[in-house]
């Protein structure tokens, strides 16, 4: 196998993919180092599937420049994809086979001898927590266990990279919390990790590195600490008022935070030292319903690129 | 790096997915495809058979005998048209099974191809049920009986070729039912099976002699009472149209599943 640098396993640049007028992802550079866990952080519709599916040689693209482990989508899909492990947003097991016959048929897409198969199914069953489901059909699971027999089964054929998109969208905070829990596993393994989320905490939790996307367009790039750095304050205060009272307020929190923000239901203060922040709020007589300080997050720094917020 | 298989293999696998989903039903459905012939040949073959008292109309052979190969050939059309939809649709859009399959190094051509492969071993063992029947019957004038199972599987896939490929279009399988009724059953009912289409106004012979299931009718019942010898050239034409449907479904299945997975 042959590569562009030893480190470097996916390289994109100006990579472009438009479905007819409409452009999906927009001329976008990144790099993902070997062993890396990096994170494509957008609000729905910013470009993040599709970018994923390119990267995954099942979409071609449609400019720009892009290679996955030194090869070419293009003309070496298959050859990718047998290194891939790929968790996709929707589920598609087979419902009408049991828990191990889906880890074992989807081995034999890849080539694997049945034994071999058998082998590998066993671990990835104890690694899913699945071993006591392993011959249930597949429809009855919970959503957290389907998820992570999809994880399981993508990890079939040892991947170099596992694509994740949107992983844990739609499961309960326990089975997110499981899921991570496993995909932190992988990563301690040397597992390289790309995925798709519009979960801030997801992000935090997960990725080494990532990029902010929005409108097809990467704005930000970065660790989640150097972005909450650059873009953010250390804390963020805040405030609930009564209904109405928030349009008047009109320039009366000037000067309290380095920078305020007006959202529709609540006010923040960015600021480093939140508490000085909400006492100076009550200093001038400001009477909020709730007062709130907490830690700058990725959403912040998704609503200082944007000017809207991750989740609407 | 692990070396690419050879891509009969590949769509050996996507064949073996589907063999590992039947596994399930294999019981049931060997009973069914036994006892549906035994049903079609006793009640129609020999009940209503009795009353049939002009023979020399079909052949100058008893009914049982004219009939036997004519529901071999629509039994596999049947069979064919529905393994072609919802099974294909399913995979695309209900449980996306093709998705997942296409994120390995499978590719749509061995998904359509290998589906297509499984519905050839289908019609094979559903055909080669029927045809044990239909000799268990003393229903078969010729031992050229035998060619009448790739014969009729020909026929199966003269329909599973085209409609697997607008199966492969579909979101929904809203028009399935429509390809059902407005297609199968009236080809079913009036391209020979039961009755010989000269029995037909003008027109409607005319019609009938272009749908698939004429020419595979013609194929198994010359194969069975043993006329095939007799008309050479038509028997070619049989095969020649039947081939070509098959084939072009078959290109325009690859095409479409394609199409599809690509756009996500």
């Amino acid at each position: 196998m042959q590569e562009t640098s030893p480190t470097s396993l996916i390289h994109a640049r100006g990579l472009t993919k438009r479905f007819g007028e409409f452009v999906a992802v927009d001329a976008i550079d990144f790099e993902v180092a070997r062993g890396e866990s990096f994170g494509f952080l957008g609000p729905n519709g910013a470009g993040k599937t599709s970018t994923m599916r390119m990267i995954g040689c099942v979409s071609p693209i449609s400019d720009g420049y892009l290679t996955v482990m030194g090869m070419d989508p293009a003309t070496q899909g298959p050859q990718i994809r047998a290194h891939l492990g790929v968790v996709p947003q929707q589920d598609t097991l087979d419902v009408e086979l049991t828990v191990r016959e889906n880890l074992a048929i989807y081995g034999r897409y890849f080539g694997l001898s049945r034994p071999e198969v058998a082998r590998r199914a066993d671990e990835l069953l104890e690694f899913a927590q699945l071993t006591e489901r392993a011959d249930d059909q597949v429809e009855p699971l919970s959503g957290g266990m389907k998820r992570r027999l999809t994880i399981a089964r993508s990890l079939i054929n040892e991947p170099t990279v596992l694509l994740l998109d949107e992983p844990t969208t739609g499961l309960d905070p326990q089975a997110r919390h499981l899921l991570w829990d496993r995909l932190y596993r992988l990563k301690q393994r040397g597992v390289t990790l790309v995925l798709t989320t519009h979960y801030m905490d997801e992000a935090e939790q997960l990725c080494d590195r990532l990029v902010v996307m929005d409108k097809a367009k990467i704005v930000a790039e970065g660790s989640p600490r150097e972005l909450i750095e650059r873009y953010s304050t250390r804390e963020v205060t805040e405030l609930r008022f009564a209904p109405g009272i928030a349009e008047t307020l009109d320039g009366q929190l000037e000067g309290i935070a380095q920078r305020v923000e007006h959202l529709p239901d609540r006010v923040l203060l960015y600021a480093d030292d939140g508490e000085a922040a909400a006492v100076a709020v009550h200093q001038r007589g400001l009477k909020p319903e709730t007062v709130l300080v907490r830690r700058s997050s990725l959403e912040d720094v998704f609503l200082r690129l944007t000017g809207r917020s991750l989740i609407e | 790096m692990t070396s690419l298989a050879h891509p009969t293999s590949t769509i050996g696998r996507v064949f073996e997915h589907r063999f590992l989903q039947y596994r399930r039903t294999f019981r049931s459905s060997i009973f069914s495809s036994f006892l549906s012939p035994v049903m079609f040949l006793a009640a129609m073959g020999l009940g209503l058979g009795a009353y049939v008292s002009d023979s020399a109309a079909i052949g100058g052979v008893p009914y049982l005998v004219f009939l036997a190969p004519g529901l071999l050939a629509a039994t596999a059309m049947q069979s064919a048209s529905f393994e072609a939809t919802f099974p294909i649709m399913g995979g695309l859009v209900w449980n996306r099974i093709y998705h997942a399959m296409y994120a390995t190094p499978i590719s749509p051509r061995d998904i359509a191809l290998g589906n297509l492969a499984w519905i050839v071993a289908r019609l094979t063992l559903i055909t080669t049920i029927f045809t044990v029947v239909i000799v268990l019957f003393g229903a078969a004038e010729s031992p050229l009986i035998i060619f009448a199972i790739p014969a009729a599987v020909l026929t199966g896939m003269a329909f599973a070729g085209p409609i697997a490929a607008f199966s492969a279009t579909q979101k929904t399988p809203a028009r399935f039912a429509a390809i059902f009724r407005f297609g199968i059953t009236p080809l079913f009912l009036f391209s020979g099976t039961f009755f010989p289409i000269t029995s037909l106004p003008d027109a409607l012979q005319a019609l009938a002699w272009f749908t698939p299931l004429f020419h595979g009718v013609a194929l198994t019942r010359g194969l069975s009472l043993g006329t095939i010898s007799d008309e050479p050239i038509a028997a070619a034409i049989h095969v020649i149209y039947l081939t070509t449907l098959a084939t072009a479904g078959a290109f325009l299945t690859v095409r479409n599943i394609r199409a599809r997975l690509v756009r996500g």
